[in-house]
């Protein structure tokens, strides 16, 4: 029987040690908000990394005690006898490194200005981020991941560990995700930066001592995000042309359902995200290119790799279409590593990843029972 | 898998077995239309091949990924591009030849990608599919389970037939092995023979 993992806390992990950035920025010391469910069994073979996408966090599964109705984002994944059984492994969350949910970011105060970094925050990259959570699995005792998981950017650090710390990860779970933007990709990201940076609110990214919150940049940018997130077909499904009214006002009021819904999104967005953070994430999609230091050679940039891939990809996902995952494969069965694909037929687009769907939870549910299969082996030697 | 298992999975696919004295220890092998990935288990358990499967079934996909194969979801029918040249040493078409629809293609798409092939099919020339059709029926047997309305399989053939595709298209034959209820025949085999596999290379 499917169920939560209940309550869970937040934890906090303070780093001393400075942090130096790809782009050679230094963060004298840090912190990174995690939780964890399940249990670490005695080799310490169980852990699995949780990287989470452009808006997640670390509460990716369970509710609080304080707050019954915040579930975890991946909650419909994550817990005992779900594919992700927290009853086999050891599940680790985190917000990462420039994030606005608790871990250090443009909100957190510089102590040497003591203002808030805001525009003065590193450029943080995909590289950036699996050092950091390298630094956490250190502090977790975790010398090697089961696996690390993650969709869109989230599957783009799960990648990154595999060519970072090839003996660090035992296999990569890669969903919805791609080897590096196309043009058309980064386009996107940057009008939606561009809201923001063109937001008068948005005070050159130090609005926090103005009091001020860029909220129509950071509203324009997620309508933008969530478009590109949905289906044709989803939207058609799910809205149609239905008036709110019924029938036509004449008028620039909200009067689609469609219209109506992009703004609640927004607005609900906009009330809780940092638009640093938001410009920060969309950045590091941009920058992410391991074929980059390969004169474009992917094969080669996944030479070092020794981990086995599960790569997964939604029929009806525009954003990171099938395709960009497929090239994935390509590159994985060109270096002989050992990898399973599949493409699963929703209509939810790329939001499809995060979605109840019975077949996609299937195949995780299949392959993640394959390497419980192994450390449990591993144990009974 | 232990080895109970691996006679079992011989047992009841006597191909299986004639396509694993074919392939030497440790050779890469792509399976296409790979089903639950027994055959890749099978060759895995007894050969210690490297392989992959490509299927287009969902629930295949989760069936091989149960057993422990590499499975690539995919319309191999479509063609191989997704393959390196030469990346495997086998590509191997199990039962499944008669159900592909750009065999031309795909026959040459597997020796584009493998140094050899090997495909494995009924022989619609066998003498009980004889007999149905002399009888004015569509065969239905044991190879051949499918009625005409439901069956999958759009490119049946002989032995003879078989063997003439592969002279018209540079594929020269390496090996045959021909079968009926999993025992050997060699006396008139076009007729005799319920099922056959070959192993191929370009010509």
């Amino acid at each position: 029987m499917d169920s939560s993992v209940g309550i869970v806390k937040a934890q906090t992990a303070q780093f001393d040690a400075p942090f130096t950035f790809r782009s050679g920025a230094v963060l004298p010391r840090y912190q990174l908000v995690y939780e964890t469910y399940g249990e670490l069994n005695a080799d310490k073979s169980n852990a699995i990394l949780i990287c989470h996408a452009l808006s997640g966090h670390h509460h990716v599964a369970g509710i609080y005690q304080d707050e019954p109705k915040n579930v975890g984002w991946w909650d419909n994944m994550i817990g005992p006898g779900k594919p992700i059984d927290t009853n086999k492994f050891f599940v680790v969350g985190l917000n990462n490194l420039g994030g606005c949910h608790g871990s250090t970011g443009p909100a957190s105060i510089d102590a040497k200005t003591g203002k808030p970094y805001g525009a003065s925050f590193p450029v943080v990259t995909v590289e950036d981020w699996v050092e950091s959570q390298a630094r956490l699995a250190d502090l977790l005792g975790i010398q090697q991941f089961a696996a690390v998981i993650g969709g869109s950017l989230g599957g783009m650090q799960a990648m990154q560990w595999s060519l970072s710390y090839p003996e660090r990860v035992r296999h990569v779970l890669a969903i919805a995700t791609a080897p590096h933007l196309t043009a058309e990709n980064i386009a996107f990201n940057d009008v939606a930066r561009n809201a923001i940076l063109t937001d008068p609110d948005f005070h050159g990214g130090n609005f926090y001592e103005h009091n001020a919150v860029p909220k129509r940049g950071l509203r324009l940018a997620r309508m933008l995000g969530h478009i590109t997130y949905l289906s044709d077909d989803a939207m058609a499904d799910k809205f149609g042309r239905s008036l709110r009214a019924g029938k036509l006002g004449y008028s620039y009021d909200i009067e689609f359902e469609i219209e109506s819904y992009l703004r609640y999104q927004g607005d609900k967005f906009a009330a809780y995200f940092d638009a640093n953070t938001y410009l920060l994430m969309t950045k590091a999609l941009d920058y992410f290119d391991p074929a980059r230091a390969f004169d474009g050679n992917l094969d080669r940039a996944f030479a070092a790799a020794r981990a086995d891939y599960l790569v997964v990809s939604f029929t009806s996902d525009w954003r990171f279409s099938p395709d960009r995952s497929r090239e994935i494969v390509q590159t994985l069965l060109h270096n002989r590593l050992n990898v399973s694909y599949a493409e699963i037929t929703s209509t939810h687009g790329h939001d499809s990843f995060l979605m109840q769907h019975e077949h996609y939870h299937d195949v995780m549910r299949a392959y993640l029972g394959r390497i419980a299969q192994e450390f449990s082996a591993q144990e009974k030697k | 898998m232990n080895e109970h298992d691996s006679h079992k999975l011989a047992a009841s696919r006597p191909d299986f077995a004639a396509i694993a004295a074919w392939i030497p220890e440790g050779a890469s092998v792509l399976d296409l239309g790979c089903g639950d990935g027994s055959l890749l288990r099978y060759l895995k358990d007894t050969r210690k091949v490297r392989g992959y499967g490509v299927e287009i079934s969902d629930a295949n996909i989760v069936a091989c990924i149960n057993n422990g194969m590499n499975v690539i979801q995919g319309d191999f029918d479509a063609g191989l591009s997704g393959f390196e040249t030469l990346s495997f040493d086998f590509v191997i078409l199990s039962q499944t030849l008669q159900a592909t629809r750009h065999t031309e293609a795909l026959v040459s798409e597997m020796l584009r990608v493998g140094r050899e092939g090997i495909v494995s099919f009924p022989n619609f020339g066998h003498w009980k599919n004889r007999l149905q059709i002399l009888s004015g029926n569509m065969p239905v047997s044991e190879e051949l389970p499918y009625q005409w309305y439901d069956t999958p399989n759009v490119h049946l053939c002989t032995l003879h037939d078989f063997e003439a595709f592969c002279g018209r298209h540079q594929v020269r034959i390496l090996d045959r092995r021909v079968m009926t209820r999993g025992k050997e025949v060699s006396l008139l085999p076009n007729l005799l023979g319920a099922m056959a596999a070959y192993r191929f290379r370009r010509a």
